[in-house]
């Protein structure tokens, strides 16, 4: 059906033909989202705020509200500053947010409006707030947009009070699902610690349904939070794409302590996670924690013969994969092709790592990389197994591959945002996901006097 | 009904925006519909290049480069529900993914090469070039680069202007890609297409089969397609359009500058149908018959309408049953949307509180308010607080519209029906309108929504 790829080598120097990222302005508005009582805010024309608040609307199926600058050519020709303080004059009438966090799109950066002047001089009601990010789209990935708002969160809320820290920290999670979210903090809670997490969107975009609709719905980190993290002792910042820059930030700015992790996804990069509060806060590992990683290692015996040796073929967002990355590699799966749309040599370098350290050769890995490209290498030398967002399905299909999705976005399936990748709770999801789809293939495939009952 | 306590004017929202909402039988004035959206507000609209791409993604051999940053392909990657019995080319996003370097020195080359690289690849028949917010603001000249890759490769390398500042409007992006289609379709000189006894039918995209359902029923009383515009269309059977007799036009917000073009340089006349709904069928098939005015058509459309209807109608009865006196409300794109799913929500026996769109022009907002009851909220751009507001209000049981006003209705405890573009259900024709009731009444009436019992205002 959708065997549009060409076979063999062709040119694909320039552009992007399928492409396995969008741009930054959608990463900011999600993390805008993370803050309670925000409306996020786009700098430019219509479009993309209507673009960006669809394709979130759909992986997440909650309302997601954003207001525009609602640019038009007068604006593009004479600057958008007064569209955007007119924007500001009119969010906290009307809207009547706590913060409003606006992001810039091609369009605004093109004309080159200087944000930072136009916030100050605009007029803002007292004890709210405005905050910016620069996010033009044709520079990096939602990733980075995602980053970038994180980074201002720190810059314009976080504040030291003093020399002293609280005995707190903080975690930044990165483009993660409200669910694993939720999760984190329950790991933590597990712990003992107290916690500051930013952005939080679980109860903003996993809200239940209560036939009242709010239009800023109880979860996300409260501005006093944000500017309290400031007080806290260490950050957790989860993901290299994500959320270092902003831990870098904090450290800088308020003598906060950064320690960067991978997303906590698999079961080492969550034993690095939990052993990390561990170490700066001395609190003992409850059993209960304990509990759930032997039953992620007893579910792996119990599984491993349905997946050990499979090639495998894994696409999606830097931190997501470069986590996911090492959790197959200990399943015994051999990633392939790993292959990411947003720019980093270090996403290439680290993957390079990994896959050496277990002693495979040969698979191609790719930062900047598109679906075109993918599908080529799966063309060339097909895998067992393709995990990625919901635009793998269209390689799935025309290259007959088992399919498990994981990531951003995810617009044909429901669920998954509430459910949990990170932590040993998403362990066991992965495995299911990953064993089932295999043996889902198996059954479909496999000769009536091979269909087996047991497997 | 009594709606005397909703007086929209005075509603708790935009101060600028009340002459934007009506109450019909109360408001002396007319509705405000060609207001740009206000800055600062939380608007449903989006922009040129979104108009431009649902008219012309259904092309379905055609390949569809954006030339652009990467977010303007992403978000709107095989989004719409539009089938194809040929090609799949159209659903692969092309994107030039602008970089910084290419902002500042200009992105006319990178175009160049990229129209090189798909035509070396693919070779399709024809490409269409969309212009997006940054490539107009530094001014690439799309329409030169075109030009020369036309001629270069001797393919159809079609410009459309859809630079998204031009307007918060799709109606504005409708017709760059209207004027695209006519350039695509504007025989090369020396050649001509004869004229056929086919017609054209305008403003079908094939969202869940639906051109193929009326291309049955076309069939049967004798006329076949020549080509739609767009939904499932080639590139070639398009340059053949001017061979028709007849032109249906059915979205006219899209569609109605084409038919008009088409008149003009091709004498081809057209005729407004609505498939939507079984009277609208019905209607629709008649004037189609009478414009050809064959009585062997006529017997043949009467017998299939009356066969049709006989069989539809006790299905219909059913769910009429189940949703007779429920309180319904149109929030969708355009016009002639709100027009064809009022009637049918009527022909349910449902009563219609609240009708919106996105992008309505005066006259048809005087339309609108001719079919609706008195006390008839009637609202142009509208916000999710107003709509909100409304839809509390007004009581409403179910909502038709599109994907952001989806999780709204289910978060207010209110059924939702995709009515949009990027539906996936076929709901025209007379079993289009069976299914369209059977939606209606799977999510008025979905027992799901007795668990709300505890909290929820359906209790």
């Amino acid at each position: 059906m959708l065997e549009c790829i060409p076979e063999g080598p062709v040119e694909h120097t320039t552009g992007k033909i399928n492409p396995a990222k969008t741009c930054q302005p959608l990463g900011a508005m999600y993390a805008a989202l993370g803050i309670h009582g925000c409306l996020p805010h786009s700098h430019g024309s219509q479009g993309c705020c209507a673009y960006h608040r669809m394709h979130l609307n759909r992986h997440f199926r909650d309302p997601v509200l954003a207001s525009s600058s609602s640019f038009t050519e007068g604006a593009s020709v004479f600057g958008g500053a007064a569209n955007l303080k007119t924007s500001i004059k009119n969010v906290f009438a009307i809207y009547n947010p706590e913060i409003m966090a606006v992001h810039t799109t091609c369009l605004s950066e093109t004309i080159g409006d200087d944000l930072p002047n136009i916030i100050k001089t605009a007029e803002i009601p007292e004890g709210k707030s405005v905050i910016h990010v620069n996010t033009p789209s044709y520079h990096g990935s939602h990733i980075t947009g995602f980053s970038g708002m994180c980074k201002a969160m720190v810059s314009y809320l976080a504040q030291a009070d003093g020399t002293t820290k609280k005995s707190q920290m903080n975690v930044i999670p990165g483009f993660v699902n409200p669910g694993d979210m939720r999760e984190i903090r329950r790991i933590v809670d597990t712990l003992g610690v107290k916690m500051i997490m930013f952005p939080d969107t679980s109860n903003v975009l996993d809200t239940p349904l209560t036939s009242k609709y709010q239009m800023y719905p109880d979860g996300g980190a409260t501005v006093a939070e944000i500017r309290d993290a400031g007080n806290s002792e260490v950050t957790l910042a989860l993901g290299s794409f994500a959320s270092h820059d902003a831990a870098e930030v904090l450290q800088d700015k308020c003598g906060v302590t950064g320690i960067p992790l991978k997303l906590p996804i698999g079961i080492k990069a969550t034993d690095d996670f939990i052993m990390a509060v561990k170490d700066w806060f001395g609190v003992e590992i409850p059993a209960s924690l304990t509990l759930e990683r032997g039953q992620v290692v007893d579910t792996l015996i119990d599984t491993h013969f349905h997946y050990q040796g499979k090639r495998v073929a894994v696409f999606g967002d830097p931190d997501h994969v470069i986590a996911l990355t090492e959790f197959l590699l200990a399943m015994g799966i051999v990633p392939v092709y790993v292959l990411t749309g947003t720019p980093g040599k270090a996403f290439e370098a680290e993957i390079r790592k990994m896959l050496e350290d277990a002693g495979i050769t040969g698979s191609k890995v790719k930062a900047k990389g598109d679906l075109f490209e993918l599908q080529q290498w799966i063309k060339e030398a097909p895998v067992d197994l393709l995990i990625g967002t919901s635009y793998g399905k269209y390689i799935a299909r025309a290259e007959d591959v088992p399919f498990v999705r994981f990531g951003f976005p995810i617009l044909d399936r429901a669920v998954h945002p509430l459910m949990p990748v990170v932590g040993y709770r998403g362990c066991l999801r992965l495995i299911e996901q990953i064993s089932n789809a295999l043996l889902e293939c198996r059954d479909r495939d496999c000769l009536d006097e091979d269909f087996e009952l047991v497997l | 009904m009594d709606t005397s306590s909703v007086t929209a004017e005075g509603s708790a929202c935009i101060s600028e925006r009340q002459n934007s909402i009506l109450t019909t039988g109360k408001s002396k004035s007319s509705i405000h519909c060609a207001d740009d959206s206000l800055a600062g507000s939380v608007s449903q609209r989006a922009c040129v290049f979104c108009g431009a791409r649902v008219v012309l993604n259904p092309v379905t051999d055609a390949a569809h480069l954006v030339h652009g940053p990467i977010g303007c392909a992403t978000c709107t990657w095989d989004i719409r529900g539009s089938l194809s019995s040929g090609s799949e080319m159209y659903r692969n996003s092309f994107s030039t993914d602008m970089k910084e370097r290419d902002v500042v020195f200009g992105g006319e080359k990178k175009l160049a090469t990229c129209i090189d690289e798909i035509v070396g690849k693919y070779h399709p028949p024809a490409i269409f070039v969309y212009s997006t917010c940054v490539s107009g603001m530094i001014g690439d000249d799309i329409i030169a680069v075109c030009k020369a890759a036309s001629e270069r490769h001797a393919t159809d390398v079609i410009p459309v202007e859809s630079s998204g500042f031009l307007s918060g409007n799709k109606v504005v992006g409708y017709r760059a890609a209207a004027i695209a289609l006519m350039q695509l379709i504007k025989p090369k000189v020396g050649e001509t297409v004869e004229k056929t006894r086919k017609l054209n039918f305008l403003g079908e995209y094939n969202l869940g089969g639906e051109k193929w359902v009326v291309e049955r029923y076309l069939r049967e009383i004798g006329i076949e397609i020549n080509v739609a515009f767009t939904g499932d269309s080639t590139v070639a059977a398009l340059k053949q359009a001017p061979g028709a007799c007849l032109n249906l036009v059915q979205c006219t917000g899209s569609m109605h500058w084409v038919a008009m073009s088409l008149e003009q340089e091709f004498g081809t006349p057209y005729l407004d149908v609505n498939f939507f709904g079984a009277e609208n069928t019905a209607g629709s098939l008649r004037k189609i018959a009478q414009f050809y005015g064959e009585p062997e058509m006529i017997r043949r459309t009467e017998a299939l309408i009356e066969r049709e209807q006989a069989r539809i109608q006790p299905v219909l009865q059913k769910y009429r049953k189940k949703l007779a006196g429920k309180r319904a409300a149109i929030y969708v794109g355009g016009a002639f949307k709100a027009v064809a799913i009022i009637h049918q929500l009527k022909e349910l026996g449902m009563e219609i509180v609240l009708t919106g769109t996105q992008t309505g022009k005066k006259e048809e907002y005087d339309n609108l308010s001719t079919l609706l009851d008195p006390g008839t909220i009637i609202i142009d751009d509208a916000n999710p607080a107003e709509l909100e507001k409304f839809l509390l209000e007004k009581n409403v049981d179910v909502m038709a519209g599109g994907v952001k006003e989806r999780v709204l209705a289910y978060k207010l405890g209110i059924g939702f029906v995709d009515h949009n573009h990027d539906r996936k259900d076929g709901l025209a024709g007379f079993d289009g309108a069976v299914r369209f009731a059977r939606e209606v009444y799977v999510t008025t009436c979905t027992p799901v929504w007795s668990q709300l019992k505890a909290t929820g205002r359906r209790a």
